[in-house]
């Protein structure tokens, strides 16, 4: 098959960015959207031009690094599916394609389709852990947690970091994000000495960054591991608690 | 072959907006408000005491089929509420304030995060977005927040201040209401208004739930019906009252 790739191109951070438009023909209907863009950089490299820098690693959709706005969605049509999972089966012969960054003040361009999401490592180092003890490994079930609370967690920690809620949200906020980070350890035993502050802190350096929730819901449509909003909802809750809990009874229950 | 014009710092990230000052607390309520998150909360709280109010007003108001005297009677009756603890009006006006209260907080919070949002994406998507889930009603939110504002401003000046360029009599209030609507270019703007107002409540009397953090499986379904249920009712409700003048069925 063959398609019209329209490319954002741009040399550098504080350069001028435009798009680029490459007919690519001889595409495989089995080649996936970054196997696309290794035949357009060969290519392109055989001419002696620059390649397009496109962020990639595992492209098995675990990774996260995958990240391009394809025809005005976050990692394109498909549902659930990052970048590196998106198959050229899924387009018409000679579609055309526009691929841009992701684009927000906290991610911004490095060159072509790379951008820097350092600001989630921020959000991240500000509470997105737990104290555990060292030393030999714990007994497995030593600490009892009820089915339906340990899947809604891993529902959460699903999330690979990947950006597309932040790409996705017309506020460029990064709630779906956060919330995935925080709920996943709120929501288990192990995250509950740090609740309070965690949500507190992560909400916060969140806020820095990013923009603000409108319930929109465009995060949890663009987002590859289909994370719900119901997550922003339990952050927003155990946030506002935060504010009003009385410290020294943290270890209560509710 | 293109130049690479500058190579990729480690770290291009910047915080677009101001860290907290260390040091010196501040008053809690303060802090609090600083929150983008509690912005939210307190839109959800304000927005709730709002939609209690159109909703009584819609409900009080439509006394308008019930007769003159059934009307007037009524309005008579909201300035002796709370009577003898309170003075005569003396609750009215406190509702009043913490009405005009919520309407301040309310307002002062979406134009901050309006901003907030807009620092957060400067450079906007270059080709066409397609959007998947944003609805009408939460995309426009800021016009028909804006538009219902404007539309209670001029409300306020036609039927309590007696203002608006109709004749209109202190205590007089159904002869008001019909000499109001009665001119047909000010019933379409009460129409217009009181839609915008639905689509407002559309997108907000569901989105309040997510900013409360009232979030349960078992009665998730039932915030969409309720935003739509409750938007409904007092769209019939007040844009029956323009259009029953209008068209002359009731005067």
């Amino acid at each position: 098959m063959k398609v019209t790739l329209t490319v954002w191109r741009q040399p550098g951070p504080t350069a001028t960015g435009k798009f680029e438009t490459y007919e690519v023909d001889e595409v495989s209907e089995d080649m996936s959207f970054l196997e696309l863009f290794d035949v357009l950089n060969d290519r392109l490299v055989g001419k002696g031009e620059e390649p397009v820098a496109f962020d990639h690693d595992c492209r098995e959709g675990i990774c996260g690094s995958c990240s391009m706005m394809i025809n005005g969605r976050p990692h394109g049509p498909e549902l659930g599916t990052a970048t590196c999972q998106l198959h050229m089966r899924k387009f018409q012969d000679g579609a055309k394609i526009t691929v841009e960054p992701w684009r927000a003040a906290a991610f911004p361009i490095v060159r072509d389709l790379v951008v820097d999401r350092s600001a989630f490592d921020r959000i991240v180092e500000s509470g997105g852990y737990i104290t555990a003890p060292t030393g030999s490994a714990p007994d497995g079930n030593l600490i009892l947690i009820p089915k339906a609370v340990a899947d809604s967690a891993m529902d959460a920690a699903q999330c690979i970091g990947c950006g597309a809620c932040v790409a996705a949200c017309p506020n460029g906020a990064a709630n779906l994000f956060t919330a995935a980070k925080i709920m996943h350890l709120n929501l288990l035993p192990q995250g509950q000495p740090e609740r309070w502050e965690r949500v507190t802190n992560m909400v916060q350096t969140m806020e820095r960054y990013f923009g603000s929730c409108t319930n929109h819901g465009e995060c949890q449509t663009a987002c590859p591991k289909e994370i719900s909003i119901d997550f922003i909802a339990l952050m927003n809750r155990d946030y506002i608690k935060a504010q009003f809990k009385q410290r020294r009874l943290a270890s209560q229950r509710g | 072959m293109t130049k690479v014009s500058e190579a990729p710092k480690a770290r291009l990230e910047r915080p677009v907006h101001p860290a907290p000052k260390e040091g010196r607390r501040l008053p809690f309520i303060v802090e609090f408000y600083g929150s983008a998150v509690a912005k939210k909360w307190l839109m959800a709280v304000t927005g709730i005491m709002l939609m209690g109010f159109v909703f009584a007003h819609m409900v009080g108001n439509l006394k308008l089929y019930f007769g003159e005297k059934s009307l007037n009677h009524y309005a008579e009756w909201l300035k002796e509420i709370g009577e003898p603890i309170f003075p005569r009006t003396g609750l009215l006006w406190i509702l009043r304030f913490v009405l005009l209260g919520a309407v301040v907080v309310h307002i002062v919070s979406a134009a901050q995060l309006t901003r907030m949002n807009r620092r957060a994406r400067p450079d906007r998507y270059q080709a066409p977005r397609d959007y998947a889930a944003a609805t009408f009603a939460s995309r426009t939110m800021r016009w028909t927040g804006v538009i219902v504002a404007l539309f209670v401003v001029y409300h306020l000046m036609d039927l309590t201040w007696g203002v608006g360029g109709a004749e209109w009599t202190s205590g007089e209030v159904y002869q008001n209401i019909i000499n109001s609507f009665e001119r047909w270019p000010i019933a379409i703007v009460y129409i217009v208004a009181n839609l915008a107002l639905g689509v407002h409540l559309y997108h907000g009397g569901w989105s309040m739930f997510q900013s409360l953090g009232w979030n349960n499986g078992k009665f998730n379904d039932w915030r969409r019906m309720f935003a739509i249920g409750f938007a409904t009712i007092v769209v019939v409700g007040n844009v029956s009252m323009p259009l029953m003048v209008v068209t002359g069925v009731v005067n």
